[in-house]
């Protein structure tokens, strides 16, 4: 596969509310690359993201999407977002499929009714996260990890190159993690690009390619996790190995085990 | 039953209370899913300032109340746009604006009194004429086509900005488009049930709907069904008993509320019960 950028930032500087959140990011993610943005509370991980999405403004620095800054990005069906918390609580129930069918709505023009596509689509992507035998059941009486499942259902019905997962995670219980690990093996497969936001990796750690941990709004690593892929990336293989890449260390405590592919630009 | 179908006045009466009763809980789905429940209340009281002007101006009360509606709906758009802090005070000011500036225009105009005031604050409906009825079709219409055409953008937009945007969706279009589809609605609905009670058309046959539904688009169904009972249902009360349209069509709708929640209640408790059994 060429290896084309889909996520550049250089120099990204973000400010929330006049105290700088992000302060000089370079970064540059291709596609197929599994990559996770680790870091403690309030480092900037989300922020980082967001930024990279255009959903937040840079105070400094650029950044694009393939190639385009994203104000000018009009190819957002490669995007499949799934944000941190579950939002579709919204004021009005909505069903299970009705969540998931709305991930095609880059993909639908208006006026034209759902296609056949599109519903083979949201099944699919409701079969991928385990939850098609209660696509009819109201969103806000799932669990939280049931919850997560079906902002991530939305993003794969959208069939997009790249997800974005802010916090997939979070707040989710062990057996929904497995099942998030084994959703996002099969994307790796599919050679898709991700970009995940994590708190701690759980399960998801030997389909990590490439960690990015964040200190006070800055890049402190930029390499390979600790240990290499291949057989660990077999779903339901476990290992253990001391956590090198904990969200505490530093340029300077941390002693990588094999060769960084990547330069640690800024850090 | 059906002798209320043979005055005129009669006819136009229902012809109004059922588009609005159709209109404002479809604009108003979309406004409880996006969490702004008192978005109508607030441009209801800009509204009063609108057709205060109109007296003053001497044109055509409603098109002025439209004119300022849709003003202050992107007023408070932009508001609401630039950030949490102080957004709640900065929208309270503006609705007090709103019923003062209403109040002093029509004291400072020939043409207008309290009796009038009341008649927009509470609702004529008894007053549409056919005149009126084209203006109240036409934007009913507008409504229901915005809905129509735009459900399934708004849908995502109501339910997170900021996966619409991460969609490509034109959400600042898009939210404008809802504010000024919900001043439109105001401004329909405020000969039946007046500027004070409109949001109420908005907000409490969804509330009632969503009681028994587990879907969105049933929940919006239901709601227009609920709207049109109520406003059908209220109408027709007052003419066999002398009280204001809009406070029975107020009230039927809150009794529907209260009994979808009984029902609600009851269906979800058996249910429960079946799937712990």
């Amino acid at each position: 596969m060429s290896q084309q950028t889909v996520f550049a930032m250089t120099g990204g500087q973000v400010s929330l509310e006049g105290r700088p959140v992000l302060r000089g990011v370079d970064l540059s993610i291709g596609s197929g690359e599994v990559v996770a943005v680790l870091g403690t509370n309030g480092s900037g991980k989300s922020t980082l993201v967001r930024a990279m999405l255009g959903l937040i403004p840079l105070s400094g620095g650029r950044t694009e999407l393939y190639g385009v800054p994203p104000a000018k990005f009009r190819d957002w069906r490669r995007i499949g977002y799934v944000p941190q918390r579950l939002s579709v609580g919204g004021g009005v129930p909505s069903t299970i499929r009705e969540v998931v069918a709305s991930g095609r709505i880059a993909r639908q023009r208006r006026l034209r009714p759902t296609s056949a596509a599109d519903r083979e689509a949201v099944a699919r992507a409701l079969v991928t996260v385990g939850l098609a035998d209660r696509a009819g059941d109201p969103v806000h009486a799932l669990s939280g990890g049931q919850q997560q499942r079906v902002l991530i259902a939305r993003a794969l019905a959208g069939e997009p190159d790249t997800f974005v997962m802010d916090e997939p995670t979070a707040g989710v219980d062990s057996a929904s993690q497995l099942h998030l690990a084994e959703t996002l093996a099969t994307l790796v497969r599919e050679g898709r690009t991700v970009l995940l936001v994590a708190h701690e990796l759980g399960p998801m750690e030997p389909l990590v390619t490439r960690a990015i941990v964040l200190r006070d709004g800055r890049v402190v690593h930029d390499g390979v996790p600790p240990q290499p892929v291949g057989v660990h990336a077999l779903p339901g293989h476990e290992h253990v190995h001391p956590h090198a890449v904990s969200p505490e260390c530093g340029p300077l405590t941390w002693e990588p085990g094999p060769p960084a592919s990547k330069e640690v630009p800024g850090a | 039953m059906l002798e209320l179908l043979q005055f005129p006045i009669m006819q136009r009466a229902l012809i109004a209370a059922l588009l609005v009763g159709l209109a404002a809980p479809a604009v108003g789905t979309f406004i409880v899913q996006r969490r702004l429940a008192l978005l109508g209340d607030g441009i209801g009281h800009v509204a009063l300032t609108g057709v205060a002007l109109g007296f003053l101006t001497g044109t055509a009360p409603v098109l002025t109340a439209v004119v300022v509606a849709i003003l202050g709906a992107v007023a408070i758009e932009l508001v609401r746009e630039r950030g949490r802090t102080g957004g709640d005070v900065a929208l309270a000011l503006l609705f007090y604006g709103g019923i003062a500036g209403g109040v002093l225009l029509i004291g400072l105009s020939d043409n207008g009194s309290n009796a009038t005031l009341m008649s927009y604050l509470f609702g004529s409906i008894s007053s549409v004429t056919t005149q009126d009825l084209w203006i109240i079709g036409a934007l009913s219409a507008g409504v229901l086509a915005v809905v129509a055409i735009f459900g399934r953008e708004l849908f995502v937009l109501c339910q997170d900005e900021e996966v619409a945007k991460a969609s490509g969706l034109p959400v600042r279009f898009l939210s404008l488009l809802i504010a000024v589809t919900a001043a439109l609605t105001v401004v329909v609905a405020m000969r039946v049930v007046g500027l004070l009670l409109v949001s109420a058309l908005m907000v409490v046959p969804v509330a009632a709907s969503q009681q028994l539904t587990r879907g969105f688009r049933t929940t919006l169904a239901l709601a227009m069904a609920f709207g049109v009972v109520a406003t059908v249902g209220g109408l027709s009360y007052t003419f066999y008993v002398n009280v204001a349209p809009g406070a029975a069509i107020v009230l039927l709708a809150l009794a529907g509320f209260a009994l979808a929640l009984g029902v609600g209640t009851f269906v979800r408790r058996s249910r429960t019960r079946e799937s712990t059994r």
